[in-house]
């Protein structure tokens, strides 16, 4: 059997690699897919604490987590369409002016 | 012994497909590297004896999610990142304050792992507690979703409906408001 740790320092991996291309990247799109990473290295660690314990909550928030991504990519989409019919551009250093 | 082979070749997969999703200059392959990383992570929740997950996963995740970003990437037609002439302008691009930032990132990691690893049941093995057949049945999931969870199950429908209004309020263009 695989110990629970070692799903924890994968979350953990993932996590990181998350928060660094939210910080490095300059592209919005693949910010949002950074938010992604993250959001998804979460749900690892939610399905492994609730197997651990043995009990289906864990499962459960996995669902609702991945009902608010589906929620946050729509409206991060929507955002990022109009910016880019603003601007012609999808750097998030164009955008540093409240108003236009 | 089978299972542990396993566990190392999706966590590599999953862990590698990431780190390539942030190096990709063009958002088409971060996506569909991102779409592998899922795969993956599909595979360690069917080890974790959550079928449900990793179904909602590939379906939800890798079928509509990346779907509507590859459709904004296709609708924009904006692959490259045009970011060389604001990396040589940008404050925070200079060597001293990079250096300063790697330094944090190192430090986060470090944390992390000096964390986990102080964990006190982190050797136990994950499948210890519980009913496998329980715990991997839909029929359970779905008995405590409706009923202990039933009040965050339908603040969940609005919260779509607030997100859909919202989307098509935000994408539609301006003189039609």
């Amino acid at each position: 059997m695989i110990p629970l740790g070692h799903y924890l320092v994968v979350s953990a991996i993932m996590f990181a690699i998350g928060t660094a291309g939210v910080f490095l990247r300059r592209n919005l799109i693949t910010i949002l897919l950074s938010i992604e990473i993250m959001l998804n290295a979460v749900n690892l660690s939610f399905v492994a604490f609730g197997r651990s314990q043995g009990t289906v909550d864990g499962q459960i928030i996995t669902f609702f987590v991945m009902t608010v991504a589906a929620a946050e990519a729509a409206v991060g989409l929507a955002i990022v369409i109009a910016l880019f019919r603003h601007r012609e551009s999808l750097n998030p250093d164009a955008f540093t002016s409240l108003k236009w | 012994m089978l299972e542990t082979v396993l566990f190392y070749v999706f966590s590599a997969v999953a862990v590698g497909a990431s780190l390539l999703v942030i190096g990709q200059r063009n958002p088409m392959y971060s996506i569909m590297l991102l779409i592998a990383a899922f795969g993956a992570l599909s595979a360690l929740y069917i080890q974790l004896d959550a079928p449900f997950v990793a179904m909602a996963q590939i379906i939800v995740y890798a079928g509509a999610i990346m779907v509507l970003f590859l459709f904004v990437v296709m609708l924009l037609n904006a692959p490259q990142e045009d970011a060389a002439q604001w990396d040589r302008t940008h404050p925070l691009r200079r060597p001293g304050v990079s250096r300063f930032g790697a330094m944090l990132a190192v430090l986060l990691t470090v944390q992390l792992v000096w964390a986990l690893l102080r964990v006190t049941d982190a050797g136990a093995a994950v499948g210890g507690r519980g009913n496998a057949a329980e715990l991997t049945s839909v029929r359970s999931v779905g008995r405590v979703l409706f009923t202990d969870y039933m009040f965050a199950f339908e603040a969940t429908s609005v919260l779509i409906l607030v997100a859909m209004v919202g989307a098509v309020l935000l994408a539609a263009r301006e003189e039609q408001r």
